[in-house]
């Protein structure tokens, strides 16, 4: 394994690692807030219990989101010093402003974990309403430094040096909006299905349990919208592709020759040597049509550029299909429980619905990492698009093998502790025998709107 | 005053309450680890309740530091990742065991053993991670972290033997004891009870007294071998030498005595400052040199409408955080009565 190698394999297994809970730590707390709520404004002790088990949740996820991030800040420098040299400048304002997000929400978690008893009940809402909020916020800064490097902006090369630079512009990037809407609301989705389909599990066992119920509901309100509003975004993020990255959409369409009306390649193996793509399905001028809005618009493949830059294909090709079918899975699954819902169905007794939800539970973190590997495999060999490639940055340091397969052992080793522990702390149905069976079938109207 | 120097000198006070706040978590993971006699267990309890509110936020002011120093100086931060990649990775790994292990000794462990086992990972991590970072700091102060490396022989010449040496390590001892002393000062604010004060004001007597040492052990190593000239020159010869030594002895005095007669609110005050007053000694006697013996602050700053605009958020970022954590550390660490401590919380079963 070459050092660059080993260095970009660091880098991604840390981001694939630390991207699951920056993702849950922007929507949990969002749970936790709507739990708490619902308990002020009800008085039922099980959204109490419920938004203090989603707060434990959320407090070990966000200890080792806060820890794994930490470790990124320093692996910018200790793996990538030369793109930090002349990237710092230019995008170090967003990954700043994340500082500071990122401050008030460990601040305000402190208050909200620790201050159940020290704080009035409105205080303590507006808490969790701060951890919520700038936790959005740290995440949507990150992603603008991100975006810039997919879409660099706000500075003149002369002689491989950044002259003129502006951090604004940099931040105003074409990539930032699209990235950070199609980021934000992929936290929610991801976040409210995987813990929708948990909780739907274990009311395919027990659909009396109250506790349940009133868990799938909540997770659902957040997690649902965000499935539904993705494929919107998804569009944006394809028509910014075809505009400002066009090698990247071309890998992941696997579109390998310029042309008008290009067609929607679905599934299939791209043979790079051969320049074609295998056992796929074409649906003539469908890329045209998503890229452009224009059947007839020409679309560059990857003849656009050199063969030496061009991305790893069939890699950034798998990983685009499986995003947009397991997105799509869920903005269907999300529409279905919605109708349902408005119909004015009992979702936890639509065995079907539920079973759906459950198989649903893993697809939005899967996407998730999917959709991070089509962003950052699809940018190579640049790290920096168009500027400075991956391999003039790494750092001359040798040896990068023993940190890689360090990091990757104690992430390994931490993955598995988390899912025991949250396994343990907020999984278990809570054994109060009052809760159970506190649904009637056919019960009150409450009943019903609280399963909306 | 440049604006790259007022930006340093924010990174630098970023630092300073680092080692104060943070400082103190890592020293109180040590004395989890040393806690001993009859009251082991509630000593335990005690540092696990006065860290878990305030801890990640502590974290967050290296984080900070980082982001500012990658920003404002990013030919300081390439030189860093590259020459201390070893030592750096080393306290991340640090970092990541006692943030984790805290979170699961927390909320984990059904079981004694289980506790157990997560309150050790936690203390032996908060032992070892401010060794290092010492480490680093003592191969900065000690103009080791110079010049381009050339790419691929002389691992041992470039990557270790900067930060290998006897001064960094006794840089990192330095900082242990002094993160252990602020702990232990500030655990006799924390305790509750007389008997459990009284546990730590005799172990932040004896660290006071230790850090005495440590600072002496410092200061001989600077001399010795390729030691620290600058900072050794600057810390005997500058001219606010003298008054900063002063005012350092002062507070190291004040902070004893104030222990030595249960002045526990002074204590605090005073052993603060003088661990403030040694990081800022450091940092006057290397500057201009933000990593010496060759890159100066105005040398790895950033383009000025970069520091401009960072300086900018920082003014507007402070009057967000700084009521934030007023409000923290007023819910948190006022002598009000309180509910009783709810370690470990309680789970629904």
């Amino acid at each position: 394994m070459s050092d660059l190698l080993a260095a970009r394999s660091q880098m991604g297994v840390s981001l694939a690692f630390h991207i699951i809970f920056a993702v849950a730590g922007i929507a949990m707390p969002v749970m936790m807030v709507v739990a708490e709520h619902r308990w002020q404004v009800t008085g039922h002790a099980i959204y109490l219990d419920l938004a203090k088990r989603w707060s434990k949740g959320t407090a070990i996820l966000f200890a080792v989101g806060a820890v794994s991030g930490t470790v990124l800040s320093f692996e910018l420098g200790l793996l990538w010093p030369e793109f930090m040299r002349f990237a710092g400048p230019i995008i170090g304002m967003p990954f700043s402003l994340e500082g500071f997000a990122f401050f008030t929400e460990a601040i305000f978690l402190g208050i909200y974990l620790y201050g159940w008893d020290r704080i009035p009940p409105r205080a303590h809402l507006a808490a969790g309403g701060i951890v919520a909020l700038s936790g959005a916020a740290s995440g949507v800064f990150v992603v603008i430094a991100n975006a810039w490097m997919n879409a660099p902006t706000g500075f003149e090369l002369v002689q491989g040096q950044a002259v003129n630079v502006d951090p604004l512009a940099a931040m105003a990037n074409p990539a930032a909006l699209p990235q950070a809407l199609h980021m934000t609301l992929a936290a929610y989705a991801a976040t409210g299905f995987a813990v929708a389909g948990i909780h739907a599990l274990l009311l395919l066992k027990d659909p009396a349990n109250a506790f349940h119920r009133r868990a799938l509901a909540v997770a659902l309100i957040v997690g649902a919208p965000a499935a539904v509003l993705q494929p919107i975004s998804g569009d944006l993020s394809a028509r910014h592709l075809a505009r400002h990255q066009p090698v990247k959409l071309a890998a992941a369409e696997a579109l390998f020759q310029t042309q008008a009306g290009a067609p929607l390649t679905l599934g299939g193996w791209p043979d790079v040597d051969r320049r074609e793509t295998r056992f796929a399905i074409d649906i003539p001028a469908g890329l045209s049509l998503l890229a452009f809005h224009d059947p007839g618009a020409v679309v560059k493949g990857l003849d656009a550029a050199p063969r030496d830059e061009w991305p790893n294909v069939p890699a950034v090709h798998l990983a685009f299909q499986l995003m947009v079918a397991l997105g799509s899975y869920l903005a269907l699954i999300a529409l279905w429980a919605g109708w349902r819902a408005w119909r004015g169905a009992d979702l936890a007794h639509d065995r079907w619905l539920l079973r759906a939800i459950v198989l649903a539970a893993p697809m939005g973190f899967i996407a998730v990492e999917a959709g991070w590997m089509v962003t950052e495999l699809g940018r190579q060999p640049w790290v920096i698009y168009g500027v400075l490639k991956t391999a003039d940055s790494v750092t001359p340091m040798p040896g990068l093998i023993v940190p890689f397969l360090t990091f990757t052992l104690l992430y390994c080793f931490l993955g598995a502790i988390v899912v025991w522990l949250l396994y343990r702390q907020i999984l278990r149905s809570p054994e109060i025998p009052e809760w159970r069976g506190f649904y009637m079938p056919g019960g009150g109207s409450r009943e019903r709107g609280d399963a909306a | 005053m440049s604006l790259a120097d007022l930006l340093a000198v924010v990174i630098f006070a970023t630092l300073n309450a680092y080692a104060v706040l943070a400082g103190a978590d890592f020293g109180g993971g040590v004395w989890a680890l040393l806690a001993g006699g009859p009251r082991k267990q509630r000593q335990g309890e005690l540092i696990a309740h006065a860290i878990g509110p305030v801890w990640e936020a502590n974290h967050v002011w290296l984080i900070l530091a980082i982001v500012l120093l990658f920003t404002g100086f990013p030919a300081a931060f390439a030189r860093l990742g590259i020459v201390l990649h070893i030592p750096l990775s080393l306290v991340l790994i640090g970092i990541v065991l006692r943030g984790s292990a805290f979170t699961f000794w927390r909320y984990g462990g059904d079981t004694d053993a289980e506790q157990r086992h997560w309150g050790v990972t936690f203390a032996v991590a908060s032992l070892i991670t401010p060794v290092l970072l010492g480490v680093t700091v003592g191969a900065i102060a000690s103009g080791a972290v110079s010049g381009p490396r050339a790419p691929g022989p002389a691992f041992f010449t470039g990557y270790v033997a900067p930060w290998l040496t006897p001064f960094a390590l006794s840089v990192g001892v330095f900082a242990l004891v002094a993160f252990a002393f602020l702990a232990a000062v500030y655990l006799t604010l924390e305790a509750e009870d007389r008997e459990l004060q009284e546990d730590f004001r005799r172990r932040a007597l004896g660290a006071g007294v230790a850090l005495f040492g440590a600072a002496l052990l410092v200061l001989a190593l600077s001399g010795v071998g390729a030691g620290a000239p600058r900072v050794r020159a600057g810390l005997i010869f500058a001219p606010w030498a003298a008054p900063l030594h002063l005012l350092a002895g002062v507070a190291a005095v004040v902070a004893l005595a104030a222990l030595w007669r249960r002045r526990y609110g002074a204590a605090r005050i005073a052993a603060a400052c003088q661990v403030s007053l040694i990081l800022w000694g450091w940092g006057l006697s290397q500057y201009p040199y933000i990593l010496p013996p060759d890159l100066t602050v105005a040398g790895a700053a950033a383009p000025a409408v970069t520091l401009r605009l960072v300086l900018g958020a920082l003014a507007l970022g402070a009057v967000v955080l700084l009521p934030s954590l007023y409000y923290l550390f007023r819910v948190f660490k006022s002598r009000t009565p309180v509910a009783p401590p709810t370690m470990p919380p309680a789970r629904p079963r």
